[in-house]
Formats: C-alpha cells, sequence, structure tokens
C-alpha cells in the first residue's frame, strides 16, 4: 500500500478527523466522508460539537470593529432577502446541518455496515467457545476485515451502484478506487439452495475473477462483505450461485451484473 | 469600573440574550437581527479577515456571511452548540472557501508566503471584552505545544487544509491529522469549552 495515496481512512482514523473537520481544514469529499461518519456515531457528534465550539473561539480572539457602513449595508440588504422558513426534522440533520439531498444515501448505507459489523461481532461471541487461539484470530481478521470494509465505505472516492437481485433482496457495490477495493451489500438475500453458495466475481474486461463467497447468515439481514482481491481494472462485478466451495469459473448464469459506477472527473 | 474580571467565560459565551435574539430574527424580526448582527459583527469580520487579508474582501465576505444568517437564522438549532459558535462555524467556512476558490492560480506563492504572515492577532479591536477574550485564548494557545499550536493556526487563521498543512510543515498527513485534534481538545479544555 502506498502510504502516501494510501487506501481510504477506517474510522479510527476518519475519528481522528475531528479536529480538522471543526477547522475547516478537509477537503470536500473529505467533509462528506467524515460527516457521514459522525452521523452514525453519536459520541463522535458531541466531541465535533465541542472542537467546533473551540475553534470559533479561535475565531472571537481576533475580532475587529466593524466599519459602520457595515452595519448599515447588511441591515439595508436583509430588508429584501427572504429568509428560510423553519424546517420540520423529516429526520436528524448531519453534524453540519446541512446534509445534500446527494449524500443522504450513505448513512444509510453505513448503517447497514454497521448492522452487518454486529451480525459479525454476534459471529465472533459464538467462535470464542471454540479453542481460544483460534477465536482470538479469527476475531482479529473479523475486525479487521470491519475496518477495511468501513474504509471502503468511507473513502473520499467511494462510489456505490446496485439494485434489486432476481431472487430476491437487493445488492449494493461500493468501489473506492484510491482503496483499490469493493464492498458488496446485501440485504435480504434468500438462502442458496442446500449444498450451493453465493460467489462473487469481479469483470475484468469479460473475464470473471473470483472475488470471494457469501453465505448470509439468515433471511432478510443485510451483510457487509469485503471482496477479495484488488478493485484493479474491474469494470463490474458479477454475482451466481456455486456449488459449495466456490467456482474458478462462473458455472451459471449471473444473477445480477453490476457495471461499476465511473469514477468522478 | 473597578469590578474583578473573571477570564472562565468568554464575552460570547454569556449568550442566552444572542440566542433570543437570533430566534426572533428567525421570525423576521429585523430589530432583533440588528442586536445579533451588534453581537457577532467584529467577530465575523475578524475572523474573515484573518484567513482573506485583504480588507475590501474581508468586507464583503462578512457581508455575505451576516445576509446568511439571516437567511438561515432558522437552521440554528441551540442544542448543537451556543449561536455564536454557529455563526462563527458559517463565518470561517465561507472565508475558507473563498480563499480555496482564489487559491488555484496563485497556489503555489501562496504556500510559499504564508509562514511569512505575522500571526493573525496583530491587527485587532482594542475594546475591553475582545481584548480579554484574545488574552485568553493566546494564553491557552501558549499551553499547546509548539507543533499543535502551529498546525492549528495555520488551519485556522490561515485557512489551509490539513494537506496543506503537511505539505508546507513536511509532515505526514497523519501526524497533522492528530495534532489538530490533540491541539483543539487541549484549548478546549483550557477554554473551558462545553457544547
Amino acid at each position: 500500500m502506498n502510504p502516501r495515496t494510501g487506501p481510504g481512512p477506517g474510522t479510527a482514523e476518519l475519528h481522528a478527523l475531528s479536529g480538522a473537520y471543526a477547522l475547516h481544514a478537509l477537503s470536500g469529499p473529505e467533509r462528506t466522508a467524515f460527516e457521514r461518519h459522525v452521523s452514525a456515531c453519536p459520541p463522535c457528534a458531541q466531541e465535533v460539537r465541542e472542537l467546533t465550539a473551540t475553534a470559533a473561539r479561535l475565531g472571537g480572539a481576533v475580532a475587529v470593529e466593524p466599519p459602520p457602513e457595515l452595519r448599515a449595508r447588511v441591515l439595508r440588504r436583509i430588508t429584501a432577502v427572504r429568509q428560510e422558513p423553519p424546517r420540520v426534522p423529516r429526520q436528524p440533520p448531519g453534524p453540519a446541518g446541512d446534509v445534500r439531498a446527494g449524500s443522504r444515501r450513505l448513512p444509510g448505507l453505513l448503517l447497514a455496515a454497521c448492522a452487518a459489523g454486529l451480525l459479525l461481532v454476534s459471529g465472533v461471541a459464538v467462535w470464542q467457545h471454540r479453542e481460544a487461539d483460534q477465536a482470538r484470530r479469527q476475531a482479529a481478521e473479523t475486525a479487521a476485515a470491519q475496518q477495511e470494509v468501513m474504509s471502503v465505505l468511507a473513502a473520499p472516492d467511494a462510489r456505490m451502484t446496485g439494485g434489486p437481485l432476481p431472487g430476491g433482496g437487493k445488492g449494493t457495490v461500493v468501489v473506492s478506487s484510491s482503496a483499490d477495493r469493493a464492498v458488496f451489500l446485501a440485504s435480504g438475500l434468500p438462502q442458496p439452495p442446500d449444498g450451493m453458495v453465493y460467489q462473487l466475481w469481479f469483470d475484468d474486461a469479460g473475464t470473471m475473477r473470483p472475488a470471494g463467497l457469501l453465505q448470509p447468515e439468515h433471511d432478510g439481514g443485510t451483510e457487509a462483505m469485503l471482496m477479495d482481491g484488488a478493485l484493479g481494472r474491474a469494470a463490474g462485478m458479477g454475482i451466481t450461485v456455486e456449488p459449495a466451495g466456490g467456482s474458478r469459473e462462473p458455472s451459471s448464469e449471473p444473477l445480477a451484473v453490476l457495471p461499476f459506477p465511473a469514477p468522478a472527473a | 469600573m473597578s469590578e474583578p474580571v473573571y477570564l472562565t467565560r468568554a464575552p460570547h459565551a454569556s449568550g442566552p440574550a444572542l440566542e433570543e435574539s437570533l430566534a426572533r430574527a428567525a421570525q423576521g424580526d429585523q430589530q432583533a437581527f440588528a442586536r445579533v448582527y451588534d453581537a457577532v459583527a467584529g467577530q465575523v469580520l475578524g475572523v474573515v479577515r484573518a484567513v482573506l487579508r485583504d480588507p475590501a474582501q474581508s468586507e464583503e465576505v462578512a457581508q455575505e456571511v451576516l445576509v446568511e444568517v439571516w437567511r438561515t437564522a432558522a437552521r440554528f438549532r441551540p442544542d448543537r452548540g451556543s449561536a455564536m459558535a454557529w455563526v462563527m462555524t458559517i463565518a470561517h467556512r465561507r472565508a475558507v472557501d473563498r480563499v480555496r476558490s482564489a487559491q488555484a492560480a496563485s497556489d503555489r506563492e501562496r504556500r510559499a508566503a504564508v509562514l511569512d504572515h505575522a500571526p493573525a492577532f496583530d491587527e485587532v479591536t482594542e475594546q475591553v471584552e475582545h481584548r480579554l477574550e484574545r488574552e485568553q485564548v493566546r494564553r491557552c494557545l501558549q499551553g499547546l505545544t509548539e507543533r499543535q499550536r502551529q498546525s492549528v493556526t495555520l488551519a485556522y487563521y490561515r485557512g489551509l487544509t490539513h494537506r496543506e498543512v503537511a505539505q508546507l510543515l513536511q509532515l505526514p498527513l497523519g501526524t497533522v491529522k492528530t495534532r489538530l485534534r490533540d491541539g483543539l481538545i487541549r484549548l478546549r479544555d483550557c477554554l473551558g469549552v462545553t457544547a
């Protein structure tokens, strides 16, 4: 991994951005990613409030005497400016209070990922009945995978696409070129037939590259899965039903093929 | 006046009056907005000028900020912080947006020049309450490590992004992130900021 351009920030790293955020020292996409993070993290929201108030005090320390004309101009100007009506809260707004319409979908996505994280965590509890070493190793792997999942979802250049799957449920894929990874989110995915599994694929110019097996924990839940392997130049992804253990190449028509959205210019 | 002066609270932190005026302004009360103006204009212009430097442009942006406060007053949510913090957040963000949109062409020169600027504390009003606030903030800034202070002031008073701060100080980005956060946390504790 290149430490400079690096993968997208993980949650811990995102959390560390609270200072930069309060100082308006993030670029647009970074700010959006951070706001997404905060909207799913109440303790972070509290810290952001405090640090924003602290930054405001820095501003207070450089007060100047405004010229009287400014007062006259502003008070004259407002008589011709229509005020925004009070907003009836429909949903908890983002930390800056001005979440734009286009970014509304992602907090939900992040929550879905958090829910998937909970599933993984409860899986860890089960593992702890097993041999301790193994459980620890798996827990560490799970935590690392979750971290990776979050870093892709929160990457400044994260792009998403998705839609209903023909067998039921919904598939969403989030890709980040900077992280060079993709995350597949499935909700409401039915159990595959006995002895079969879902398999994900990267579409490398028509060649399907295996990207991991997906076994829904139970019907109807939401799962986030870090797709195996680098995003590379993949133009899209597919999902098929394969015999248990997976296949080297798709043995059936894909349930769905999702072309990745083009990177923002 | 020989009243003792207590420095524990900033002048603007005694703000229920400001919150009240802002709430009234949100309902279209222009006189109430004039009171809001009187409470915040000096600080708004101050922070905009600290970031932009150019006096004429600063006044223009300050005016935009104050009109935005009028226009969006209904958005203010008292449960999320003080009215002053809300206004100052708008002011700083506007100033930073302006400096970043203007900088594209003269990027290099700006980076080179930015460290040469004197700290922004020089051109400020001598009004007593502002002076006290300034001294308290300055004292608390002195309580940061040199490196925290440098990062925080470059970001806030110069409007640099954390990437620019990292480049300017030749530091890894992660280090700058940490310094900005740790520095603000220390300031928060020193200033007794609650939100």
